[in-house]
């Protein structure tokens, strides 16, 4: 008995050490800024995102940050997998034009956009983009919530993060103050305000609403597997809980004629 | 079992007659080979290793089917593999966090060594091999981060390459030599591939002969008193078949839980962002798993007292140099502990003071990987330096001396005698 103790103390000792060791992994530079934690319907062994969300949260990509702001990784195809009809996702597509080409002729053209091509990116190159944006490069946003501290949360503090400088607050030219920008310096300025954008479901436009929308379009952007991950999770998880169950009840047997 | 006369199969008879390998396995991993009878489910980490091991290779193969080593292509198809290919979310998860897997798994088989004395004699070669395994297994799993291309694994690639140059006169040539250019970049990438690639199979070949050594003498076990007899052995298979299949399954249920429901937890999320050589991240950390090396290597500043011993007052090297001189001393001196510790008891039970030490040298050992993942500053440097001192002071001056201070409790005189009596 004394042996299963302390084996199971040993187990308990290192396998806490690894969650400390991790847990202590402080991913920002500078005085840590507390992000508030929110609720989302895809957080959960059960989560899946809302389609109506994710359908508004494409309207406000397409409205507001694809002014600026790329989505590569991600092909209008994509969008079937969470509810468009081929036909919807032909005429999104058909919206925007895409560099095709050389041509018989040896030219690049433009043609509007195909359900297999990725989402057409705002400016030819990075050079194009800092141009455009006075010297600061728009990230993609394929991956943001996977790719920033906080995830989803600290996506939708930042954009609902805009206030004014504290009095004394050395506010760059251009620049605006965010509550949850690392640094609090930040070069897009506030992108969402009431009435943004015209909700096609009729939902009323907060910013609050906006932003929790587009979030949810770019975690689902980030992480497109997300709800096959979790269903298929739940069957290998049952199964194996299963499988131990009889594996312990075979060794309990076959142990018993031992002293 | 000479030219195989017990299998009635005449296929297998056929077969055992011109390559014994029936009864190799069965010698291996089956009744013919017999094991203590006593074994609690620490000894359960060696096949978890092995199976882990397994794990990564599959994985790896097939991820190694769809990616693309150019620094233009790497992290792109990484994301390929992640959205287009069929499960190739899962695979990549599966292979991500199966390297996490393979560290936990490894280091609680390791003090699980250090607490029931496994290093001792006989057992030297099996525990050198050991480290050695761990070592390959390091490399291994630092290179495989770079892969993916984001931006913690081009810094994390700089700066631990960089530590080559700290290395007197070669130095900067050595680190040229290793990214095959100037800078981290396509030669880097594409070299770490094929190492990446070429390393788990050194690995196997290690396991092997760890496994060979193992065999020589069998397992140690809790109480750490040699087997006398056969009443103090039941044969590997069914017995320890069944029981390491058990723990199969718990380890793969904590396994998956961390592949469907936190695959990122344990990385980081720099890491999902394109490597940009022009842009450094505010905080350059390792994988989890190398943190208390990591913590090790920067306790080395100009004013660390130990540096200032071992350097003769900055004398005989740079503070860098001597930063991965102990991160690298801290596996190596693993090496020597069969001799370091002169102590004849094997196992901690009979050893109490050593036992504390143990538990402290362990909580040590877990504060330095915290100190690892935390910014170079304020109180952290000096608790930074001090876990680092402790560590170093555990190994070459504590464990000698209680070899030789320490009064052990009386050891039992065989498993049998230990079983039955606990057992009542």
């Amino acid at each position: 008995m004394r042996n299963t103790v302390s084996s199971l103390v040993l187990l308990a000792a290192v396998a806490l050490g690894g969650v400390v060791i991790t847990g202590s992994d402080s991913h920002a530079a500078g005085p840590a800024i507390d992000i508030p934690d929110r609720q989302w319907s895809w957080e959960g062994p059960f989560g899946t995102f809302e389609r109506p969300a994710l359908r508004r949260g494409l309207q406000v990509y397409a409205e507001v940050c694809s002014a600026c702001h790329s989505l590569e990784l991600v092909a209008y195809r994509n969008l079937g997998s969470i509810g468009f009809s081929e036909a919807e996702i032909k005429t999104f597509a058909a919206q925007f034009e895409v560099t095709d080409g050389p041509d018989e002729e040896g030219d690049m053209y433009t043609r509007p956009a195909r359900p297999s091509d990725h989402f057409a990116s705002p400016f030819a190159n990075d050079n194009a983009a800092r141009a455009a944006n006075a010297g600061a490069l728009p990230p993609d946003l394929s991956l943001m919530t996977k790719a920033r501290a906080g995830g989803a949360d600290y996506l939708h503090a930042l954009l609902t993060g805009y206030e004014e400088p504290p009095a004394g607050f050395d506010l760059l030219e251009g620049m605006s103050y965010n509550a949850y920008f690392p640094g609090h310096q930040i070069a897009m300025a506030a992108p969402i305000y009431e009435d943004g954008v015209e909700y096609a479901d009729g939902t009323p436009a907060t910013v609050e609403q906006i932003a929790s929308d587009v979030t949810t379009f770019l975690a689902w952007a980030a992480e497109p597997e997300l709800e096959e991950r979790k269903r298929l999770g739940i069957k290998v998880i049952i199964f194996l809980i299963v499988f131990t169950g009889f594996a312990y009840a075979l060794k309990r047997k076959i142990w018993s004629d031992v002293h | 079992m000479a030219s195989g006369g017990i299998y009635e199969n005449p296929v297998v008879k056929w077969i055992e007659y011109r390559l014994p390998i029936f009864s190799f396995v069965d010698h291996s991993l089956g009744s013919g080979y017999p094991t203590p009878k006593n074994l609690n489910y620490m000894w359960n980490f060696g096949s978890l290793a092995g199976i882990v091991l397994v794990i990564m290779i599959v994985t790896g193969i097939v991820l190694a089917m769809q990616y693309t080593a150019h620094v233009d292509y790497a992290f792109a198809s990484v994301e390929r593999i992640m959205r287009d290919v069929n499960y190739g979310w899962l695979i990549r998860y599966i292979h991500m966090n199966g390297a996490s897997m393979f560290f936990i798994v490894v280091y609680i088989h390791m003090f699980r060594g250090l607490y029931y004395g496994s290093y001792k004699a006989p057992r030297e070669i099996l525990w050198i091999i050991g480290v050695l395994i761990l070592l390959a297994m390091m490399a291994t799993a630092f290179m495989g981060y770079v892969l993916p291309w984001g931006q913690m694994s081009f810094w994390g690639a700089t700066v631990i390459t960089n530590l080559f140059s700290a290395i007197p006169l070669v130095g900067d040539q050595l680190v040229t030599w290793l990214w095959g250019g100037f800078s981290v970049d396509n030669p880097t990438l594409n070299k770490f591939f094929a190492l990446h690639y070429l390393m788990p199979f050194v690995i196997f070949g290690l396991v092997f002969v760890h496994i060979w050594a193992l065999h020589r003498f069998g397992s140690n076990n809790p109480i750490g008193v040699d087997v006398k007899g056969p009443q103090d052995q039941i044969p590997f298979h069914p017995y320890y078949t069944v029981k390491d299949l058990f723990g199969l399954g718990v380890f793969l249920i904590f396994f998956m839980l961390f592949v469907f429901y936190a695959p990122n937890y344990l990385g980081h999320p720099d890491n999902y962002i394109e490597a940009n050589p022009l842009v450094t991240p505010p905080h350059i950390v390792p994988e989890w798993y190398f943190l208390p090396f990591y913590a090790i290597l920067r306790a080395f500043t100009d004013d660390f007292f130990v540096y200032q011993i071992i350097s003769l007052g900055g004398w005989l090297m740079t503070a860098k140099l001597a930063g991965v001189l102990a991160m690298f001393a801290s596996i190596i001196l693993l090496m020597l502990l069969p001799w370091l510790d002169r102590s004849k008891v094997r196992s901690s039970k009979f050893r109490p003071v050593y036992k504390q030490f143990f538990w402290i040298f362990l909580a040590d050992c877990v504060l330095l990987g915290y100190i690892g993942g935390k910014p170079a500053e304020g109180a952290y440097v000096l608790i930074g330096q001090l876990a680092t001192t402790w560590y170093f002071l555990h190994l070459i001056v504590i464990i000698p001396l209680l070899g030789i201070l320490e009064r052990p409790r009386p050891v039992p005189e065989s498993i049998s005698a230990a079983v039955t009596k606990s057992a009542h």
